[in-house]
């Protein structure tokens, strides 16, 4: 018999349908991932399981071990979340309760359902945040979950979910929030608990690479339905949908230009060092080195693509070179030949034009109250007051029909477009001023797939046709592998490596590099054992 | 995605679902009509005629003074028009007089009236007389518009106050923040109330000196919620784009922080306006507020209290002010849901 069953499952918000006809069942032990793009109804589906969507309205029927979970009363239901089937989520320093500790909040799920004793559910905590590979257990369990890292947190979060020994794991987007060498030890960790309670595991992701890796079978939702089903060796051998196939094919691709190496450079940095200083208590500050004296060098045409996981100091490098950190910056940066790094910001106004930013978050990037002509035309009206009205609008429509959208939109709001949308108007603003060189701070890490594969292609022709460099940041190593002609690997304010793309990339030199490029293609899972999920656990 | 091109701006989406609360709506309606009404005060309620023909000629005495002697009269005082002689007056042929729709102004004292006062609600005064025999719908109508105008302006000049305030101290952070952030405490922990006597008993009070008093402490509270919108938007990225385009802050502060951080101020305007009535009110109750013979909702209050077998001052005030508050209390709700971005419009 079937561990879960979903038969006809549909859900409805008011009057708009969210799921329908969703049917598919996870044997015991198997690891099954649903796949799909955002808003696809992936995440609904897997919270109708526990039914902890607010306000849905259900139909069809889900089966657990025979029993149909929509229909059970809901103290009933109560029973079965956690005890039988448990969950984790994305981001575990949400999921987590910020005023207890996570031991206490492990033993509070053991004496809910299993009946400890306060005690006896304690020590049973420590045993289990052991399991999960957290250095020094017993004194994790007293942390709070502020005092942990990432990765320490998301473990603590399975070993929640873990306690009762549930027999379905409904993991959310577990590894999204990581950084990509923490992504591996987690879903070796999963792994690894899955083989030895053998319990079934429902994976929810975007993430195509690591349902190759870690799922026995997958199933592929698009708009509320699932389209696909089929064990993951078919589904990437012999894909039968086309959305499947295009899912499978907006994996990025190469699409540079050349650049003209004798040129001189259009960006120069020597020996960029930026510092905050953090607070200790009430008049002690501790300097923070975030970027410990970078060079760099960036040539017209050229695309630079810096790569690190989260705090390597990238993002505070890209904002330090246009001087738009409010670190304290030191080294020199000259752009166009002009020594940026000791101009005042009022010199350095008219300059502005010449260097631009695209923003990873576009719902953040785009004032909501202003319109589409007012966002892209700030620059313009600022930087060019002679254009006039007119003038203006004709520039605006331009370049929005350089990225793709209709200039009838000039009068709509950012609310009214999607994120692809969205972050082709950050890219309009940024090219209306016709800039030579162009900050790209992780432009398609929060689009999906397809859509991040559209604007990287934008991106490419923009710059084959004006000739613009850019200064690309990202964590994901495929999107630079695509983008970038040079590449910096950076690790804790230092740069570990830096060279050719094609070099650095395939051949290379650093561990920490080689490292990373093992864990972006999950390429260890499953293959070597302890060792890499006990490996490299950040200290709290 | 629709594909229309006429687009809605967020202050429009908010405007319709503040239309979606009949409740709102209507409270809104409703207190600007009895603002737009109360604002013509004189012309509804006044002891003089608006227009009077009198021995063949028009006269305005709504703008113009006459004295006595031009209807009749012995002497060369300002005419009496609750006077019975110069009704009479009007009555004979040839002549007529309009009237406003209640014969009484705040200040009338009839002396002409048939019962002694705090006389009760007769057809003559529609919601009676108060101690002093002034008619109590006359003061009610001036009362409402004083209250209206002062809440309004306090409101006002809270708010210009603590959006300056705030903004400056969310969005320079820091070391400015801090400071002014002290300097708040201490301002804020000076007593009020005491100052608002001392104050009282060296100056005249009035309308202005309550004004700048109540001002001066006012500010604060709405202060904290605009710093705490810039201090949240001042980090997020299209501010750091505009940055990037090279615009000054002043620029960013009035293009883009300020319209989204203005949240906190719209949500509280029609709540602050209550507070702000309430407390000339409360004010007026002690004796403290505006001086004599001006209509204020809080000296009727005093005489309802003093004069407890006159039932009427007391209900009728009650009444009117309860009406006022949660009329605005209505609005405000309607306010804030239809600022709620997750509802749709």
């Amino acid at each position: 018999m079937n561990l879960l069953d979903v038969q006809n499952l549909r859900v409805k918000f008011g009057a708009s349908t969210v799921v329908s006809d969703v049917s598919f069942f996870i044997a015991p032990g198997e690891k099954f991932a649903l796949v799909g793009e955002s808003g696809s109804g992936k995440t609904v589906t897997s919270l109708s399981i526990l039914r902890l969507n607010q306000d849905a309205e259900y139909g069809g029927r889900i089966l657990f071990e025979g029993q149909d979970l929509l229909q059970k009363p809901e103290p009933a239901m109560r029973a079965v979340r956690g005890k039988d089937v448990a969950m984790i989520f994305q981001e575990p320093m949400t999921a987590l309760n910020p005023l207890f500790t996570i031991g206490n909040q492990i033993a509070e799920v053991l004496m809910l359902h299993e009946g400890l004793s306060a005690k006896a559910a304690a020590l049973r905590a420590v045993e289990l945040l052991d399991k999960t590979g957290i250095p020094e257990p017993a004194r994790r369990a007293l942390a709070f979950p502020h005092q942990l890292s990432g990765g320490q947190r998301q473990r603590a979060m399975i070993a929640m979910a873990l306690a009762c020994k549930p027999k379905l794991l409904i993991a959310d987007e577990p590894t999204t929030a990581l950084d990509v060498t923490i992504q591996v030890q987690i879903l070796e960790l999963l792994n690894q608990l899955q083989r030895e309670e053998n319990m079934a595991v429902l994976m929810i992701t975007h993430d195509l690479n690591l349902v190759r890796h870690f799922a026995d079978r997958v199933g592929v939702m698009e708009k509320g339905r699932l389209i696909e089903t089929a064990t993951t060796h078919d589904l990437f051998a012999q894909p039968r949908e086309p959305y499947t196939r295009k899912l499978l094919a907006s994996r990025p691709q190469r699409v540079v230009g050349t650049v003209d190496e004798n040129v001189s450079s259009l960006l120069t940095g020597e020996k960029v060092r930026c510092t905050f200083s953090i607070k200790r208590g009430w008049f002690k500050k501790t300097p923070f080195v975030a970027v410990d004296d970078v060079d760099v060098q960036l040539k017209p045409h050229e695309t630079l693509g810096i790569v690190g996981e989260s705090g390597s100091g990238k993002s505070t490098l890209g904002m330090a070179l246009l001087r738009l950190s409010t670190a304290q910056v030191q080294g020199k940066i000259a752009f166009v030949g002009k020594p940026i790094s000791e101009m005042t910001s009022v010199a350095l106004r008219p300059l502005r034009a010449k260097m631009q930013v695209v923003f990873q978050d576009p719902f953040a990037s785009l004032s909501p109250r202003r319109t589409i002509e007012q966002i892209v035309g700030e620059g313009l009206e600022l930087h060019q007051p002679q254009l006039g009205r007119e003038g203006l609008r004709r520039e605006v429509a331009n370049a929005l029909s350089e990225v793709g959208l209709s200039p009838e939109m000039l009068s709509r709001y950012p609310h009214e477009f999607s994120g692809g949308q969205r972050q082709r108007i950050a890219i309009a603003r940024a090219l209306v001023l016709k800039p030579e060189l162009i900050l790209l701070d992780e432009p398609t890490s929060s689009l999906d797939v397809s859509v991040q594969q559209q604007v990287l292609l934008l991106l490419a022709e923009l710059q084959r046709k004006y000739g613009m460099a850019y200064l690309f940041i990202s964590h994901d190593l495929a999107v630079i592998r695509a983008m970038a002609h040079r590449v910096m690997v950076m690790k804790d304010g230092k740069v570990v490596e830096s060279g050719r793309t094609e070099d650095v990339l395939s051949n290379p030199s650093q561990p920490y590099t080689q490292r990373l490029l093992a864990a972006a293609t999950y390429s260890t899972l499953g293959k070597t054992e302890k060792s890499v999920s006990q490996a490299g656990v950040a200290p709290a | 995605m629709n594909t229309t091109t006429t687009s809605i701006s967020p202050g429009r989406r908010i405007w319709l679902r503040f239309k979606q609360n009949p409740r709102g709506y209507w409270s809104l309606i409703i207190f600007c009509v009895l603002f737009a009404v109360s604002l013509a005060a004189e012309v509804v309620s006044n002891d003089k005629p608006l227009v009077v023909r009198y021995n063949g000629q028009i006269m305005f005495p709504i703008v113009q003074t006459y004295s006595e002697k031009v209807f009749g009269g012995d002497f060369d005082s300002p005419a009496d028009y609750l006077d019975p002689f110069i009704q009479e007056q009007f009555k004979r042929e040839g002549n007529w007089a309009i009237y406003p729709l209640n014969h009484y102004r705040y200040d009338t004292l009839n002396y002409f009236a048939k019962s002694p006062n705090p006389a009760p609600p007769s057809s003559d005064n529609w919601l009676g007389t108060d101690d002093r025999g002034r008619d109590v719908f006359a003061r009610l109508l001036y009362g409402f518009r004083v209250s209206v105008l002062f809440g309004l302006a306090l409101t006002i000049t809270g708010i210009i106050l603590g959006v300056v305030t705030g903004a400056i101290q969310g969005y320079f952070a820091g070391k400015t923040d801090l400071f002014f952030q002290r300097f708040m405490e201490i301002w804020g922990s000076m007593p009020e109330l005491y100052l608002l006597i001392i104050f009282a008993s060296i100056f005249e009070p009035g309308f202005g000196l309550l004004l700048i008093l109540l001002s001066l402490f006012g500010w604060m509270g709405l202060s904290d919620y605009v710093r705490a919108d810039f201090l949240r938007n001042r980090n997020l990225e299209y501010v750091q784009a505009a940055r990037a385009l090279g615009l000054s802050n002043s620029q960013i502060i009035w293009r883009h922080v300020l319209p989204n951080s203005l949240t906190p101020v719209v949500t509280f305007l029609p709540f602050r306006m209550s507070a702000a009535i309430l407390a000339l009110t409360s004010l007026d109750f002690l004796g403290l507020g505006v001086p004599p013979p001006t209509p204020s909702l809080g000296e009727l209050l005093a005489q309802g209290k003093n004069n407890l077998d006159a039932w009427w001052i007391a209900t009728s005030t009650f009444v009117g002010l309860t009406m006022m508050l949660l009329l605005l209390t209505n609005i405000g709700d309607a306010l804030r849901n239809a600022l709620d971005v997750r509802r749709k419009a």
